[in-house]
């Protein structure tokens, strides 16, 4: 698994990589807002948590059909899979990598990206945490959605349009977290379901994409 | 080493090969001809697991497999070292010094593989066979836009470096290697034009 997560970190921060590529179009999106929404301070504070959390699930998106399909192109896949290396393995590992280059900057910015749409500092660390809880789910089940889409061509779209429902009760409880905590209500419920969702997430689905895997390699 | 009983594969539903059935012993290579289509790569890719046969039997040491395919399977964005260290360090062995001459890379190793000819790319996807350590090896047309020069390489390393140390070679190609090894007729192994599973919906209706 190392040096498999060792490479992919590599390519990710070379040229062409897409480290970063997340990040860039999650502050985009952020800037945007105020300009749709317009500039009162109180609509925009209210609506903050859920642009930020919108907008993160968006930007997970934007880098999810690379997982896979750069090894398919390639015929790297093909050879991993007949590595010493198990493909749930190789799953882990590769929703790992797009944690590190995705969820991970986008929890870090998001809390200074908030004060662009005027978010409560009270709830900096609610916004951080929830995203910090809930972007490995985002990883993962992308990935799930990447292996299902592997062989098709220009499967971006479809592969978005599998994914982004599977997106909701991880966005549900991550808004919900982020929300409560601005609002500085008791938010341990969302907080748990969030939880929840992430560990059953993580552990179920690297078995579901390496299954997935092995059949569109067939 | 590698004994192959009335194996039949199947490519998109359909039995293209049937009643397949070789040994090939320590040392040995075998090479697969057949017209395009024949299911030589449907072949291959049965045999190193990346799909299941339809029936027979593969038998060979566990974990001593390793298949390449016409895809080369190189990072360009790495450079030509890291990407030999990357499957050395997957199947967890040292990348040897052999393998910079052998084929002719050890100039190459600093350069971005995405600097490299059609040519040398095939020659770095080929030295990943001798970082791997794998007793068996199914290779999918190896020699597909490699020189005379680069052929006789390639023959060179598989007879000294693989045959010569007990490995065992399967390898589909269209040119004459240069091996001595025996050759497996495809064509007298295909099978009647017909669906894996039974077609009698369609007959039916």
């Amino acid at each position: 698994m190392i040096p498999l997560l060792r490479r992919d970190l590599m390519l990710a921060t070379r040229a062409g990589g897409g480290f970063g590529l997340a990040l860039v179009f999650f502050l985009i999106v952020i800037v945007l807002v105020p300009f749709g929404v317009g500039p009162e301070t109180d609509i925009l504070s209210r609506i903050a948590p859920g642009i930020l959390w919108v907008a993160a699930l968006l930007a997970a998106l934007l880098s999810l059909d690379r997982i896979f399909a750069l090894d398919h192109e390639d015929g790297t896949l093909t050879l991993i899979a007949t590595a010493p290396v198990p493909l749930e393995t190789v799953a882990v590992a590769k929703s790992l990598v797009h944690w590190i280059t995705t969820g991970l900057p986008l929890t870090i910015a998001a809390p200074f990206l908030g004060v662009l749409l005027q978010l409560d500092p009270a709830g900096f660390a609610a916004v951080a945490g929830s995203l910090l809880l809930g972007t490995p789910a985002l990883s993962v089940i992308g990935t799930f959605g990447a292996a299902l889409t592997v062989g098709v061509r220009r499967g971006g779209l479809l592969l978005s349009l599998l994914v982004l429902p599977l997106y909701v009760p991880t966005l549900i409880f991550g808004a919900e977290v982020a929300r409560r905590g601005v609002a500085e209500l008791e938010l341990t419920t969302p907080l748990l379901m969030l939880a929840g969702i992430t560990a059953g997430a993580v552990a179920l689905l690297p078995f579901a994409t390496a299954a997935v895997l092995r059949m569109n390699l067939r | 080493m590698l004994r192959v009983r009335d194996l039949a594969v199947a490519r998109g539903g359909r039995t293209v090969l049937e009643g397949v059935s070789f040994d090939v012993n320590p040392g040995e290579a075998l090479i697969l001809r057949g017209a395009n289509g024949i299911g030589k790569t449907t072949l291959l890719r049965t045999l190193a697991g990346l799909q299941d046969p339809v029936a027979g039997d593969i038998t060979f040491p566990e974990d001593e497999g390793a298949y390449a395919s016409h895809a080369d399977a190189v990072k360009t964005a790495l450079s030509v070292t890291e990407n030999l260290t990357f499957w050395a360090d997957i199947y967890g062995n040292p990348v040897p010094d052999m393998i910079w001459d052998a084929f002719d890379i050890a100039d190459l190793r600093d350069r971005s593989a995405g600097t490299l000819s059609a040519g040398q790319k095939r020659r770095l996807g080929l030295a990943r066979l001798g970082v791997i350590g794998r007793k068996v090896l199914f290779l999918d047309e190896p020699t597909v836009s490699l020189d005379g020069f680069s052929v006789r390489l390639f023959t060179n390393f598989i007879r000294t470096e693989h045959l010569a140390k007990g490995g065992v070679a399967v390898i589909a190609t269209h040119i004459d290697l240069g091996l001595s090894a025996p050759t497996l007729e495809l064509d007298t192994y295909a099978a009647s034009d017909r669906p894996a599973r039974s077609s009698s919906d369609e007959a039916f209706l």
